[in-house]
């Protein structure tokens, strides 16, 4: 299934593209306004600054998974691959897995690929506050841990929106909008509401972790072939016909 | 009296709890999910408690308002998202219009008048539907044998309201191609559907390949099984190997290679397996959906139109291919609109019309349906056809035909066949030809379902 899906994102370019270009800018953008901080400059403008550029970082994982994701269920049906897919004996479990799996891979790979970037080019080109403020522990440990949770928690309700969704690009738009409030236990830390540490990191990636296994076992639940190929479950349908 | 307030007192209660139903059902909140539910709830908590977070550590910051905004916005979203249940089943039907002309035009063609609605069972509405209809309401059932691999026993699929199959009970036995047609919205996708483990009866029993439909056991008989749609399929920017290796991997090859190659080999298409199938024409599709049926060993194919919209060549290759299988052993489960592939090709059919209609050789049907006649051209007209055909003692009845032959009905061909001869002969007709009546396919699935039903028949 990883492989397959793998694929298909070879094939289409625009996938790469897209891949590419929005976690580009949530980098370069930041990266400007941190080069340009001087060492004059007042430590809570550096701390609010850098946390701003790591929440952005955050981001990535969360936005770029939601659309592979919503289009994963409702595109399969849109071109009619579904109804051969589930007359094979895979179990849903494998198909969810596989779906998720292809999603956040690449995508934990591009977040730690672009936060390495950063923070390379910050310790090289920033001014000493400004790298002193991000080589931190606690965002280092926050990035780890969070990138793969958020991107997670975006695939599994990108999966869930596409599993009930009847139009590929609604499901896209939900799944992104639905995938950002995982982002309120970063914004939390980012905006020191919580203080970054590594043990705050530690105790909202559990929780991230906690939402995460809930919504891997609500998709799951939710994943029912009748109302996939139907558009209505088994369940519902035995209700309404008294049986 | 009594009785008549009484029904009429339950009726009314039933048709309330029939309404309330239908409201709880149409309410579905939390993305889809009903508010009752464990889902609905822990969707809801996981959304208050954001928004309780977020406001106990308010500071009047732009940050802390965004955060309440993102939190408001997701329960919207969340509460609104789910939409009606009318809205779920149009879509869905939107979305499977391509290859289920049921659930396109199911509800059109199954019309339960609203005054049947009620206190009767499905099988009393579907009885009425049919005899509404005039036509045939036997239902065949053949008897099971050690040789069946599909045992079928009074399954009913109903999605919701609508009736998509009722009661139907047949059997396949192991080897045969079994055809099974029916005019569009009489339930066949649906029983294929059902009897692929895709959707779950609502009651009645099956078996698949020895194996009893439920639940429990979906993935052995879907590892037994293929089925092959009659949109393929396919995923078009993956070349024909990497399709047919994807599929193999479902079904747990890990050295897929000699399946692949046998499987484009059966079906004459080794020489495109590079080739991307967005570039293949529809014939190429189908038959890579073909394929891709044949990797698993499948002890029963699914086939669902196979040759829709193929040209005659290509429908011919179709038709090779599954006499190819039919004589490795292979059962063959046909639907067809195409009445001259089934005659050509099944060795019985099915005919469904929302229930079974009949089941049996094309043969015995005929039989079963139709009198033995004997076809008669003469250069001119008879003087006296009347005199003539009841002085001839094996003939039951005669009548004219639109060429202005004579169509005589008779008990034994082989014994009426010389009298009629002899009986022309000697009233000095020129006889043109003499020869047994035939009735196709076709006149006997317009007996059973009715011009009425055949719309949709290609």
């Amino acid at each position: 299934m990883i492989r397959k899906e793998f694929q298909e994102y070879r094939r289409n370019r625009f996938i790469i593209y897209t891949m590419g270009t929005l976690p580009l800018i949530f980098t370069a953008l930041p990266v400007i306004t941190l080069f340009s901080i001087s060492n004059t400059e007042a430590p809570s403008i550096v701390k609010t600054q850098v946390a701003i550029t790591l929440l952005l970082l955050l981001v990535i994982p969360v936005v770029l998974p939601a659309t592979i994701a919503a289009y994963s269920v409702i595109g399969e049906r849109d071109q009619g691959t579904l109804e051969p897919l589930l007359t094979t004996p895979v179990t849903r479990e494998e198909f969810l897995l596989g779906k998720s799996l292809a999603a956040t891979i690449p995508t934990v790979g591009v977040a730690y690929t672009f936060f390495i970037v950063l923070v390379v080019a910050i310790r090289l080109g920033a001014s000493s506050v400004v790298a002193h403020q991000v080589w931190q522990p606690s965002w280092f440990l926050a990035e780890l841990l969070f990138a793969p949770l958020l991107a997670a928690w975006s695939v599994w309700v990108g999966t869930a929106i596409s599993a009930r969704s009847s139009d590929v690009r609604v499901a896209q738009q939900l799944g992104t909008l639905a995938s950002l409030p995982a982002l309120v236990l970063p914004l939390l830390m980012s905006l020191q509401v919580f203080k970054p540490t590594a043990a705050v990191a530690i105790v909202i990636a559990l929780a991230l972790a906690a939402i995460d296994v809930g919504a891997w076992r609500i998709v799951s639940k939710m994943f029912d072939r009748e109302r996939l190929i139907t558009g209505a479950s088994a369940v519902t349908m035995r209700a309404e016909a008294g049986t | 009296m009594i009785g008549r307030w009484r029904r009429s007192s339950e009726t009314s209660r039933h048709e309330s709890t029939v309404a309330k139903r239908q409201w709880f059902a149409r309410r579905r909140y939390g993305f889809g999910v009903r508010p009752m539910t464990w889902q609905g709830w822990l969707i809801t908590a996981i959304a208050v408690g954001g928004a309780v977070g977020a406001l106990a550590g308010v500071q009047k910051t732009a940050g802390e308002i965004l955060l309440v905004g993102v939190v408001g916005l997701y329960l919207a979203l969340a509460f609104s998202l789910g939409g009606t249940k009318r809205q779920v089943v149009t879509d869905s039907r939107a979305s499977g219009s391509d290859d289920d002309p049921e659930l396109e035009n199911g509800a059109a063609k199954v019309i339960v008048p609203p005054e049947i609605y009620g206190t009767q069972t499905p099988r009393e509405i579907a009885e009425e539907i049919i005899s509404r209809s005039g036509k045939f309401a036997d239902t065949a059932e053949d008897g099971a044998s050690s040789d069946s691999v599909i045992v079928v026993s009074h399954l009913t699929k109903q999605f919701g309201q609508r009736v998509a199959f009722e009661d139907v009970s047949f059997n396949v036995h192991r080897g045969e191609v079994f055809g099974f047609l029916g005019p569009n919205g009489a339930g066949k996708t649906s029983t294929v559907r059902t009897l692929s483990t895709l959707v779950s009866p609502t009651s009645g029993t099956a078996q698949v390949a020895g194996i009893p439909l439920n639940a429990d056991r979906d993935v052995e008989i879907r590892h037994r099984i293929a089925v092959m749609t009659e949109v393929p399929g396919l995923y078009l920017r993956l070349s024909v190997t990497e399709n047919l290796a994807f599929f193999a991997g479902l079904y747990g090859y890990r050295d897929a290679q000699p399946r692949i190659d046998r499987a484009l080999e059966a079906v004459n298409l080794s020489s495109r397996a590079s080739d991307l199938c967005g570039s293949l024409s529809k014939g190429l599709r189908q038959r890579v959906g073909l394929a891709r049926a044949l990797l698993n060993d499948p002890e029963i194919i699914f086939l669902d139109e196979p040759t829709a919209g193929l040209d005659p060549v290509a429908s011919l290759e179709v038709h090779d291919l599954i006499i190819d299988l039919r004589d490795k052993g292979v059962t063959v489960f046909l639907t067809t609109h195409r009445l001259d592939e089934a005659e050509k090709l099944c060795d019985r059919v099915a005919i469904l019309n929302t229930t079974l209609r009949t089941v049996g050789r094309i043969d015995d049907l005929r039989q079963r349906m139709f009198h033995k006649s004997i076809l008669v051209s003469t250069a001119v007209p008879l003087a006296d056809p009347e005199g003539l055909f009841s002085s001839i003692g094996s003939v039951a009845g005669w009548s004219t035909d639109d060429t202005g032959g004579y169509v005589l009905t008779v008990s034994d061909v082989r014994v009426a066949a010389p009298a009629i001869a002899r009986a022309l002969v000697a009233a000095g007709a020129d006889v043109l030809s003499l020869v047994e009546g035939h009735h196709s396919l076709e006149e006997v699935y317009l007996e059973l379902v009715g011009a009425g039903s055949m719309g949709g028949v290609r």
